[in-house]
């Protein structure tokens, strides 16, 4: 079943096009990456995914529901959540007060959703009471994706997860999709350590000045050539 | 005949006001129209250029006067020049903490200092008189030109009424003569300094402060220039209103005077435009004068009159910003910014 | 009077014009904090506040309610009526004006709003001033004695106490719905990062509605409290307002709630405090001077982030 469907869409910021045409899918229980160059436009299509950005052209769907054009607020209620690449977290916020953020509209289930999130990230239960500007950045993008688990989301958009970490925290992170994939939930995520992402994803894309320019499964992505040099840094 | 004099007296006093709102206007413009800096302290500068010039060029404290200092009775071309150089002066010691600061500073600093300085004027009567004002300042070449209207009036006891009328008004017509000369010259002074390098900085650090800094320039120090040479030219609109009117107390630069009308005018006739300041001030000043015509219909009075026209020049100001934001005729788009023609 | 007494009078009186200047400024951080502009009708709003109050205590003496002062105080169930209903009906108010005006002006820059709201606080002033008329009205006619305190012969009035356990309850009421409730965090979350907010399903034009209610209903509290104070009110009201409250918010830290109540304090003490050194009628110019200072030394404020 396809949980996401983005048919060519265009969109960029007022005047200046960013995405000329861009398509892509995620299933049921799959981990996609979406790799590129710098300023490809990987972000502006999440934005465009989540109704930050109003695309001109083309179609959003949601698990078969069109989602194009909606605002930010009720394409979140439909079950997409969304951690942006930077400020993603509520700095003068406890830990808790941000995880509480993430589930403002929902009105029940708050303590046992809380509780799951802090089972993932047992490191954020001791945390609860400190500011989220106190936090490491580790911790803040463990905040930042649990937040965005509090609504149970079908879909979880992660920009650049693994960005600014120390190498070690860098597995962790991405030991955290897998098990937050095992829950049922689809993800897709922008890397820029394309390497090890594409290793635990399904499959990817690769997107360069707006344009879809390759899409297979992670193996077919790692083992191609022409991309590992151009965009894998090999 | 008469009533076309009637009217035409009307129009060249109505000329002169709008003159010296056109002159505020061009300082206004140099610093929020080109460079985006935030003053709603008008008022302050104002007031400044006119105490300034009168304390310059005015009459001495009179025996009923509080006041003790100033009155020097120098040439009023002195006193112009002074009260452009004290309200610069003034620019530059309020820009000192605010101008590296978010534009948001920079207006709750100059609303503060515009009034400190009326807080000055209404309690320092040693130097203004206080609230009795300054009063008989002298205009430039009056006792001439007035002396010469009385002989030619003397001279021909049979000029008709219309005639008589028309030529007791010409010192009017002398000084809006006057106006509008400083008017042009400053028009073409600050046309001519927007055009320059100098102005294309202004306008790149409006549009992008960040990548203007980065172009390696001062963006403080030009901020500052901006701000003291608008500043200037509010300083010398005080001393053509102070010689004009020959009065002048805290009351007359009260912030909606002093500040907001200029403000609504400017942004009315499009801001980052020259000619569209002075548009904007006369505009402005005729709907001004249009609503008394209004109120007067009405049959109100006092404070009431004075509320709804001041209402409805602030509605007006909504509307423009809602409807048409870039105001009459919008920013010139003559000159593009940034520094392509500039490699120094 | 010796004088160090006269300085702790002075101070005392500091605190209840500070408790005045605090529930003004934390209306203004507030709006500062999540729209991102400076609303320069601030103080007008404020006044606003005070004459509804003035309007519904009209009424109340007209219906005849119990009036007798609810001793000791000099006033009684009418204006505190008053009191509770204005701080809706302002709430009311700038809603209203957020919806015909600023909402649109959304998306713009915030100097566009800060220009817009500069004209709203001229209009506001003039239909006070249009209604009412620039003279002083009067909430008290009553002439209350101070009482003396039995220490160093202070003296104050038992509406001043009323005053300063009033804005004391206020700011406790919004500590509590700051850090307790769902909308209070929102809000705390929205005046962080208004994206974020919005991709949490966070409905931020709601909380900004509730912003604005909340900032408002406590700028009309604080006018009334002023009002009872001096007795009376003047549509200049919101101007005399603006330099004290724009002092207390920079000196706090703009967009801190906290700092706002601790700049109130430092502003409303220290321009008491300052007249036993200069004339009085430069109170306006040591609050200046004070928010000068802060912005050369310490720009972000006394609690400012970053
Ligand atoms: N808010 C914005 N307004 C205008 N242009 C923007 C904005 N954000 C991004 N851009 C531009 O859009 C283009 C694509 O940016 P985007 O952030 O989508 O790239 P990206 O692929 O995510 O790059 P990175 O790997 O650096 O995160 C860039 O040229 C960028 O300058
Ligand atoms: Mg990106």
């Amino acid at each position: 079943m396809i949980v996401l469907n983005v048919e060519n869409i265009i969109a960029g910021y007022g005047e200046t096009e960013i995405l000329h045409g861009v398509s892509c899918k995620v299933e049921k229980k799959e981990i996609v990456t979406i790799i590129g160059p710098n300023g490809a436009g990987k972000s502006t299509l999440m934005k465009a995914i989540l109704g930050l950005l109003k695309p001109t052209q083309g179609k959003i769907f949601f698990s078969n529901k069109d989602i194009t054009g909606k605002n930010p607020n009720q394409i979140v209620q439909e079950g997409i959540c969304y951690v942006p690449q930077s400020d993603n977290v509520f700095p003068s916020l406890t830990v808790e007060e941000n995880l509480e953020m993430g589930a403002f509209i929902r009105r029940d289930g708050f303590r046992e959703k809380i509780n799951e999130v802090y089972q993932i990230f047992p490191d954020l239960k001791e945390k609860r009471k400190v500011k989220a500007k106190k936090l490491s950045g580790g911790q803040r993008q463990m905040v930042a994706m649990g937040r965005a688990l509090m609504l149970d989301p079908a879909l979880l958009l992660l920009d650049e997860p693994s960005a600014g970490l120390a190498p070690r925290l860098v597995q962790t992170i991405f030991n955290k999709i897998i098990q937050i994939n095992e829950k049922e939930v689809s993800i897709l995520m922008v890397e820029q350590n394309a390497r090890r992402a594409l290793e635990i994803s399904h499959r990817g894309y690769v997107l360069a000045m707006g344009h879809n320019r390759f899409e297979g499964s992670g193996e077919d992505i790692l083992s191609n050539e022409e991309i590992g040099k151009l965009y894998l840094g090999e | 005949m008469e009533a076309f004099i009637g009217i035409l007296n009307y129009a060249v006093f109505f000329a002169i006001t709008a003159g010296i709102f056109a002159v505020l206007c061009l300082g206004l413009n140099i610093q929020w129209g080109y460079t985006g800096l935030f003053n709603i302290g008008i008022a302050g500068f104002y007031a400044v250029g006119a105490y300034t010039s009168a304390l310059i060029s005015g009459p001495p404290p009179g025996p009923m006067d509080w006041r003790v200092v100033g009155g020097f009775q120098l040439p009023w071309p002195v006193g112009f020049v002074g009260a452009a150089l004290v309200s610069g002066l003034i620019a530059f010691i309020i820009g000192i903490p605010t101008l590296k600061l978010k534009e948001d500073y920079l207006a709750i600093a100059t609303i503060g200092i515009a009034e400190v300085i009326r807080l000055i004027i209404k309690n320092e009567s040693w130097l203004t008189n206080s609230v009795w004002g300054i009063k008989h300042i002298t205009s430039p070449l009056a006792l001439p030109i007035e002396r010469g209207i009385r002989a030619l009036l003397r001279a021909n006891p049979g000029f008709p009424l219309w005639l008589q009328r028309l030529v007791s008004n010409g010192y009017n017509w002398f000084y809006l003569g006057m106006v509008v000369l400083i008017l042009l010259l400053l028009y073409g002074v600050s046309e001519k300094m927007i055009r320059s390098p100098w102005g294309r900085v202004l306008r790149a650090i409006r549009e992008d402060e960040i990548a203007t800094s980065t172009a390696g320039k001062n963006i403080f120090w030009f901020k500052m220039q901006s701000l003291v040479f608008g500043a200037m030219i509010m300083g010398m609109a005080g001393s053509l209103y102070a010689h004009y009117a020959r009065f002048i107390d805290a009351e007359t630069f009260e912030p909606f005077f002093g500040t907001f009308l200029i403000w609504v005018m400017l942004i009315v006739g499009g801001s980052g435009n020259n000619l569209g300041a002075i548009l904007g001030a006369f505009t402005i000043w005729g709907v001004w004068a249009g609503t008394e015509f209004l109120t007067h219909g009405w049959g109100l009075t006092g404070y009431r009159a004075a509320s709804l026209r001041v209402i409805s020049v602030g509605v007006i100001l909504e509307f423009i910003l809602l409807l048409r934001p870039r105001g009459i005729l919008g920013e010139e788009k003559v000159v593009s910014f940034i520094f392509k023609k500039e490699r120094r | 009077m010796d004088f160090t007494s006269r300085i702790f009078q002075l101070a005392l009186y500091g605190i209840v014009s500070g408790s005045i200047i605090t529930l003004g400024a934390i209306g203004l951080s507030l709006t500062y904090g999540i729209l991102k502009f400076a609303n320069f009708a601030h103080g007008d709003v404020m006044a606003t506040g005070a004459f509804l109050a003035l309007i519904f205590l009209n009424l109340f003496q007209r219906l005849a309610l119990p009036s007798s002062p609810f001793h000791p105080l000099s006033f009684g169930l009418p204006l505190v009526l008053a009191f509770i209903l204005c701080m809706v009906a302002t709430g009311g108010v700038a809603i209203g004006i957020d919806s015909a005006l600023y909402k649109r002006l959304r998306g713009t820059r915030s100097i566009t709003l800060l220009i817009a709201s500069v004209g709203v606080a001229f209009i506001l002033r003039n239909v006070l001033q249009f209604i009412w008329g620039p003279d002083p009205r009067y909430y008290i006619k009553k002439i209350q004695v101070s009482v003396r305190l039995p220490i160093l012969g202070l003296r104050i009035k038992h509406d001043q106490v009323f005053i300063i356990i009033v804005a004391a309850c206020l700011v406790i009421f919004l500590h509590f719905f700051l850090t307790r409730t769902r909308m209070g965090k929102a809000m705390r979350a929205t005046s962080d990062n208004m994206d974020l907010a919005k991709v949490s399903g966070i409905d931020t034009e709601k909380v900004i509605k509730w912003t604005w209610v909340i900032g408002s209903a406590l700028a009309a509290a604080g006018a009334v409290l002023a009002g009872i104070d001096n007795k009376f009110i003047t549509p200049s009201f919101g101007w005399d307002m603006l330099l004290p409250i724009f002092a207390a918010v920079i000196l706090g830290g703009i967009g801190s709630p906290y700092g706002a109540m601790l700049g109130g304090m430092v502003i409303g003490l220290s321009s008491e405090i300052s007249t036993a050194f200069i004339a009085t009628s430069y109170k306006p110019a040591v609050a200046f001077i004070i928010m000068v200072v802060m912005l050369l030394i310490k720009p972000r404020g006394l609690l400012g982030e970053k």
